[in-house]
């Protein structure tokens, strides 16, 4: 990582720290749940609900997790491979 | 960006599934040629998957006090042509479908539209436009992915205003839901676009000769003509 990338990944953090800090009296509830709200709020009811529903929070926030979690292992194993390989060229 | 399960009425979930449809068979058509003419892109592709697998599940704080997720899809567009990124989008949105309740089966074609076509064929050629006007890589990056991932939300936002019109009109609603969507999603937008600088420099540093092969055999057909002339 260089300094461009530091730089970035700074800006990138300040990004998403600062609206817990400037707005701490919000709810940051999901865009995606507000959107359904507006909609609902029209009168409308959906014609089709999901086959299956994660039974609580805690299990969402599990599935969530595991989905970063694949991709994240995806991500690292590349990089790293590209990275070792890399190295044992310049031996 | 999800629209949720069964909540676009018809006819719009049959239309966004009919515009959909022959666009992600195309990207399947991309798909399978380039595994074949590129065996060694595969680990690429699977990287590319895995981006937008990890940032469609980061849900981030934005300034409007709600939260949103970036989709990823940009990077992938301007590294592997936006056709097959819509058919990973495609996979993203069943899996959260199917396993989180997130998104829908009803309105997969829909938000398939707006993450996996608008968003990625939108970034593509915002980076083959920033390479015409000699702008340097990263920033041509990070337009096409910060933009692409931008309009992806103000796609969701069309896309219900059209079919949930309000007392002042499609318009009115599209400013409504721009309001919910597309305002919240500028900070994560440029968050997304970071990222996609970031992980685009590893790559050409690392895989460098990958990406020029992949450029030889001229990916996505939107892209030929600036290609070409990048050539002589």
């Amino acid at each position: 990582m260089n300094q461009k990338h530091l730089i970035l990944v700074i800006i990138m953090v300040a990004l998403f720290v600062a609206p817990l800090i400037l707005s701490p009296a919000s709810d940051f509830e999901g865009a995606d749940g507000a959107a359904e709200q507006a909609i609902s709020d029209t009168g409308y009811t959906p014609w089709f609900t999901p086959i299956w529903e994660p039974p609580s929070g805690e299990i969402e926030s599990l599935l969530f997790a595991l989905q970063a979690a694949i991709g994240a292992i995806v991500i690292g194993y590349f990089v790293g491979y590209e990275k070792g390989k890399r190295a044992k060229k310049k031996e | 960006m999800h629209i949720m399960e069964g909540f676009l009425p018809s006819p719009w979930w049959e239309i966004w599934f009919a515009i959909t449809i022959p666009i992600v068979a195309y990207g399947i058509y991309r798909l399978t040629k380039i595994t074949k003419s590129h065996p060694e892109a595969k680990p690429l592709l699977a990287l590319m998957g895995a981006f937008i697998f990890v940032l469609s599940a980061l849900k981030l704080p934005s300034v409007t006090g709600s939260c949103s997720h970036p989709t990823g899809a940009g990077l992938a567009a301007v590294v592997v042509g936006p056709g097959i990124t819509s058919v990973l989008s495609l996979i993203v949105l069943v899996f959260q479908a199917l396993l989180l309740a997130h998104g829908g089966l009803t309105t997969l074609g829909a938000n398939t539209f707006s993450m996996g076509i608008v968003g990625p064929f939108a970034a593509y050629a915002i980076w083959i436009a920033a390479k015409k006007a000699r702008l340097p890589t990263s920033v041509g990056v990070f337009l096409a992915a910060t933009l692409g991932d931008l309009l992806t939300y103000v796609t969701t936002s069309a896309q219900l205003a059209v079919a949930f019109p309000s007392n002042g009109g499609i318009m009115g609603s599209f400013l409504n839901f721009g309001g919910i969507f597309a305002v919240t999603q500028i900070p994560l937008a440029i968050g997304e676009g970071i990222l996609a600088v970031i992980l685009f420099d590893f790559l050409a540093k690392y895989k460098g000769k990958l990406l020029d092969s992949l450029k030889v055999i001229k990916l996505p057909t939107v892209g030929a003509t600036g290609r070409q002339e990048e050539g002589q």
